[in-house]
């Protein structure tokens, strides 16, 4: 399907129960437009990965995901060639008593796509989107190669040419910055920066997601996590946790937030010891304060 | 505006130099992208067109204040009636608007100016005997005249900084243990496609990151002038490969002037982005502040963080405990450089470093040239874990 505006597909997010702000609309609907890369940077857990996979249902098209790492390489990345496969078809042939030639051993029934060579395929009906996820995992070396395909869309295989995609896949490139990525690669994509959510909005995405829990429920937690947010932690929950935390809680029946309910899911939230430390021992009855205060 | 397409693009046009004097990576190819963004938006709702500018002109989350600054600035004529003056007045607010600290260099003699001609030297080096460069080489930094500081930043200079390996988990041709299936079968079809030897491959390495952090505080003035210049013969010698902060009461990131390839530029950067020149010292804090915003940035792949400083700390010592722990857990190797070290009769008994030394991997001196020389041996026998 097409998209006409910026309304229309803040309007369409929404109902797939994401719900971005004009900012990112913006930028989502540019990338689609211009046919850029999108690159996405932000804390873990606000919602970065997940935009890929929402656009992939109102695309109505495939999601090919590449999970980076360090020491990614092209036959993970990009293709490998079926060896086993290779192996057999020597053998066969050789029983046969015929003569193999090199192209008969790397033609496509040889070749495992992986990937980017899958984003790319000139029969695909659909151009499908491709979510190169947390880009900061892997090493330069990756990156290089990754610039390359991300400017021309097409890759060489030296055994059988080049391959071109005919319609540009729509590529979501995160990154959670535990290390910069190089600018060249950033130039090359359109730049969103996501931020965690306002209450409003993350309040929005709580009773989006999670219909069934109690409207008491959903305002205390979504209010417990804005404080936190504001203290000093080593890692800052982020809306995935704010999820997980309130997904906990309406699993063991609970309406609103006490101090021993909190105590006890908090592993749900924080997830290293000296932030769990800093609220327990009256650190969670303070913020609980904080939140009952507010309303 | 829509109405008024010329003054718009020459409005662009202007805004595109407001951010490129700022400091921004604005190309007239990123304009001609925004011009055929701004088709697919509503040019007159602000917001979206902040938003189609800021996607396409920003890609550093550091940058975007400084680009929401200009957008405010720019935008809020109507009609933009810019000149070019005007322009050019905001260029150097970036570089101006810190105020300009001089560094603690001449702490001994103030009267004594720096000639900086690098001609010169070359005379001096030949007539130079052995054993003037050996006393040299191991008189305490503190001690040393204006003419030997500037022999000393020199010596500092040609020092060969090598830093250990690590093994990564890419792989290349060789005698590894990993099967390269991709060769063994192309080498296989020059005998009829049997295998008679397997093609291998073994793991790379890569050097390892360097992490500077040097204390600037009062009690290490007489040494920051040479540690400084050490982080930025280690910055230039390694590359990419080094971060370098400062701290006294408060962290500054130096990184970004220490790539610069005039020393003096360099330094001068430096001078201008801390603002704690000689205060007092709060080790703790910083280092808290360092694994709480930069750590995770800048200590992946096993880094080796060198921590310069006497141990002179007005912190809280079990802060500083505590932050220590937590870095050491997070790098490679942490190593604790105190120039103090140097002298026979020193022992560590401040509170700070009776805090710190117990997450120390190694407490080395760093007081003269013959203890950088060990210091660059030792890193580079810091090899493969």
């Amino acid at each position: 399907m097409t998209i006409g505006s910026i309304e229309a597909l803040q309007a369409e997010l929404r109902e797939k129960l994401y719900i971005a702000d004009r900012g990112l609309a913006t930028a989502i609907y540019l990338a689609l437009k211009l046919e850029r890369p999108l690159f996405l940077e932000g804390e873990a857990g606000v919602g970065k990965t997940e935009i890929a996979k929402v656009l992939t249902e109102i695309l109505d098209t495939e999601l090919i995901r590449l999970q980076c790492y360090e020491g990614l390489d092209v036959n993970q990345a990009v293709y490998e060639w079926n060896y086993t496969r290779q192996m057999m078809h020597i053998r066969l042939a050789e029983s046969r008593g015929e003569k193999l030639e090199e192209k008969d051993l790397f033609g496509p029934d040889f070749l495992l796509e992986r990937p980017l060579l899958k984003a790319i395929d000139p029969s695909a009906k659909k151009a499908p989107v491709l979510l190169i996820d947390e880009v900061d995992r892997s090493d330069e070396e990756f990156e290089a190669y990754l610039l390359e395909v991300l400017s021309d869309f097409q890759i060489t295989i030296p055994e059988i040419g080049t391959i071109r995609a005919k319609k540009r896949p729509l590529v979501i490139v995160t990154s959670n910055r535990t290390r910069e990525v190089h600018d060249a690669l950033k130039r090359r994509c359109l730049y969103f920066w996501i931020d965690y959510p306002t209450f409003q909005k993350e309040l929005e995405i709580v009773r989006a997601k999670l219909p069934h829990a109690s409207e008491k429920l959903s305002n205390q937690v979504t209010r417990f996590v804005q404080e936190l947010r504001e203290m000093e932690l080593y890692k800052v929950p982020g809306v995935a946790e704010t999820l997980d935390w309130v997904s906990a809680l309406v699993a063991l029946d609970k309406e609103s937030l006490d101090e021993s309910v909190v105590e006890e899911t908090l592993g749900a939230l924080l997830k290293y010891r000296d932030d769990i430390d800093k609220l327990r021992d009256g650190g969670a009855r303070a913020v609980l304060e904080r939140v009952q205060a507010a309303g | 505006m829509a109405a008024e397409p010329h003054h718009l693009l020459r409005n662009l046009v202007l805004f595109g130099r407001v951010l490129r004097g700022l400091g921004l990576d604005v190309n007239p190819g990123r304009m001609m992208d925004l011009v055929q963004a701004l088709s697919y938006v509503e040019v007159g709702l602000r917001s979206d067109f902040y938003h189609a500018a800021r996607s396409l002109l920003v890609h550093q989350r550091d940058d975007i204040p400084l680009f929401d600054q200009a957008f405010e600035m720019f935008w809020q004529k109507p009609l933009g009636e810019w000149k070019l003056s005007e322009i050019r007045g905001r260029r150097m607010r970036r570089t101006t608007l810190k105020p300009l600290v001089v560094p603690p260099l001449e702490s001994e003699s103030p009267g004594a100016e720096l000639p900086d001609d690098a001609q010169e030297r070359p005379v001096i080096e030949v007539t130079k005997t052995y054993s003037v460069r050996e006393v040299l080489r191991r008189r305490d930094f503190s001690e040393l005249t204006e003419d030997e500081i500037q022999e000393v930043r020199e010596l500092i200079a040609d020092l060969v900084w090598r830093l250990g390996e690590r093994i990564t988990r890419r792989h290349r041709v060789g005698e590894g243990r990993r099967l390269d299936l991709r060769r063994t079968l192309r080498q296989s079809l020059h005998h009829g496609g049997e295998v008679l030897s397997f093609a291998r491959r073994k793991p790379r390495r890569k050097t390892r990151p360097l992490v500077v952090i040097a204390d600037i505080s009062g009690s290490m003035e007489r040494y920051t002038r040479l540690l400084l210049h050490f982080s930025y013969s280690l910055t230039q010698g390694l590359g990419q490969r080094v971060e370098a902060f400062a701290f006294g009461t408060r962290l500054t990131r130096l990184s970004r002037h220490m790539r610069d390839r005039d020393v003096e530029r360099a330094l001068s950067g430096v001078s201008s982005a801390v603002t704690d020149w000689s205060g007092g010292t709060r080790i703790g804090d910083c280092l808290h502040t360092f694994n709480y915003d930069w750590a995770r940035r800048v200590l992946s792949g096993g880094a080796i963080v060198l921590l310069i400083s006497d141990g002179w700390d007005r912190g809280d010592p079990e802060v500083l405990g505590k932050e220590m722990d937590r870095l050491r857990r997070s790098c490679h190797r942490l190593v604790w450089l105190n120039p103090l070290l140097g002298s026979p009769e020193y022992e560590p008994l401040t509170r700070g470093m009776q805090a710190a030394l117990p997450h120390v991997d190694n407490f080395l001196p760093v007081h003269n040239l013959k203890s950088l020389e060990d210091l660059a041996q030792h890193l580079e026998k810091l090899n493969r874990r």
